[in-house]
């Protein structure tokens, strides 16, 4: 493996995560602006995080201080080394972080010592599957502490909420996490929910919906049409920008559905703010860039 | 818009309403979770908060030089200071609390009682905060608790938030938390 060529281009997706805000959030935000009332607390919000992304673009500077959790999905071709590609993932994220793309973010859990460099025991995540292509997809998601504190799991049926075993019931549980999670997320952001699976699949395959774009629809047409439901009826809240009143809660609802046991109705809901920062490339077998996926 | 400049006097903080837009100028110190827990813990307060700001945020910071480059200092989630906020403001005297989200109950009685407003910036506009600082002074607990959890001195100018918690008792967020209560319930009931 070059190295070289994986560090240098791994920490380009990390620059270009943490301070270019994809086009299709961005212009989620626009079309909220529309919404809210000119003068208003949330249009305030809005603006400002639009005046926010155009800077962090412009300056190269990080969206947010937060630079989260950095999450990593690859898709690599059979026969892969995953260990150097593991190794060089780390180099790279602790490039990122001297560079000030990322913030020291990682702390022992019982000393509350930092690491300076972001790698440690659980950081970064690094997911790898196999795919039938011969280059490695790259995806990066940097995940926001306080998006990720307002993240929740509900096992159905809920009395409290009076969700049932039922899309209804999946619902309410979204509607009560987003109430639940007032500014705290930093609205409006995405929800990634999924539908089913163990308590830990049931996180994990949630946060993968951040992974599509906002314009992506689920391929099943209810849980497509709960997407779109759930964006509505949040809206309604008041809840707004920030959770200073307003308009806008939400900018999309991602839904998955997998199996599960008799016993188990999961429904998970992660939450990601507004910073939604998200890119992903496609890397060539010497690691060189060959696209970007967004 | 109102302007807000230091030293945030009793008399200038009650003056702000609930929903003011406000520009904020002056010096302020970062303190995120760490912080909090040292002070309510009894630990030393290396700097005087009497008419002062505390600000919620864990600053992206590089050394460049001799000097620190904030490159991004947006405020982070105040509501986990909570257990701890009301006691600091009456303690230190301090005045202006700075964060996002909102907070609570013994805040707000705090903020009404001794004279003290809750600013909301916005979550996420890290590098427009940035923006607005023109010096960073001292850093404190950097050893102990890192760049993120240390308590930074920034002086900013012209940062701009809203008024969450007055001094006269009224909270944005709890009026936004019972009304969307309320929304919350009708949006069941449309099954
Ligand atoms: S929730 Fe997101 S936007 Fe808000 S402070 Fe955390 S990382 Fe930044």
């Amino acid at each position: 493996m070059k190295t070289a060529n994986w560090e240098r281009n791994l920490l380009d997706l990390i620059r270009r995560t943490s301070t270019d805000l994809p086009s299709d959030i961005e212009a989620g935000l626009r079309k909220a602006l529309r919404s809210e009332k000119k003068n208003s607390h949330g249009y305030w919000v809005i603006r400002t995080a639009l005046d926010n992304a155009a800077r962090a673009r412009g300056e190269d500077l990080p969206i947010c201080q937060d630079t989260g959790t950095p999450i990593f999905h690859f898709r690599v071709p059979v026969g892969f080394d995953t260990n150097a590609l593991v190794a060089v993932t780390r180099g790279a994220v602790s490039r990122a972080t001297r560079r000030g793309y990322l913030r020291e973010n990682v702390f022992d859990a019982v000393s509350g010592k930092p690491f300076y460099t972001n790698v440690a025991p659980g950081s970064p995540v690094i997911r790898i599957e196999q795919g039938a292509r011969k280059t490695v997809d790259a995806r990066l998601i940097l995940k926001g502490g306080g998006s990720e504190n307002v993240g929740t799991q509900y096992s159905l049926p809920d009395e409290r909420i009076g969700a049932g075993r039922d899309l209804e019931g999946v619902r309410r549980c979204a509607l009560d996490a987003v109430w639940k999670a007032q500014g705290a997320g930093c609205a409006p952001g995405v929800l990634g929910i999924c539908i089913g699976g163990d308590r830990a699949t049931g996180y994990e395959c949630s946060k993968e919906q951040f992974l599509r774009k906002l314009s992506d629809v689920a391929s099943d047409r209810e849980l497509a049409r709960l997407e779109s439901r759930i964006v509505r009826d949040s809206c309604q809240l008041g809840i707004g920008p920030m959770g200073l009143g307003g308009r806008t809660a939400l900018l999309g609802a991602k839904i998955a559905a997998m199996s599960r046991a008799p016993a188990s109705f999961f429904v998970t809901v992660s939450y990601l703010c507004w910073a939604f920062r998200r890119r992903g490339m496609v890397l060539g077998p010497e690691g060189g860039l060959t696209r970007w996926l967004y | 818009m109102k302007t807000l400049d230091a030293p945030f006097t009793e008399a200038k903080v009650r003056q702000l309403v609930v929903g003011d837009l406000v520009s904020l100028s002056g010096t302020i110190y970062t303190a995120r979770d760490r912080v909090h827990r040292h002070l309510n813990d009894g630990g030393i307060l290396p700097v005087d908060l009497k008419d002062g700001a505390i600000y919620h945020c864990g600053p992206l910071v590089i050394r460049r030089d001799q000097s620190w480059a904030v490159r991004a200092a947006g405020p982070t989630t105040s509501m986990r200071a909570e257990p701890y906020m009301a006691g600091i403001i009456r303690k230190h005297g301090v005045r202006v609390v700075i964060g996002k989200g909102g907070m609570g109950e013994s805040t707000r009685k705090a903020c009404q009682e001794a004279g003290c407003v809750y600013l909301d910036a916005v979550g996420g506009a890290g590098c427009v905060a940035a923006a607005c600082v023109e010096s960073v002074g001292a850093v404190h607990f950097m050893e102990e608790f890192g760049a993120a959890e240390a308590m930074w001195e920034l002086s900013v100018r012209g940062l701009v938030c809203v008024v969450g918690i007055d001094s006269a008792g009224h909270s944005l967020h709890a009026d936004v938390l019972a009304s969307s209560a309320a929304r919350l319930q009708d949006l069941f009931c449309l099954a």
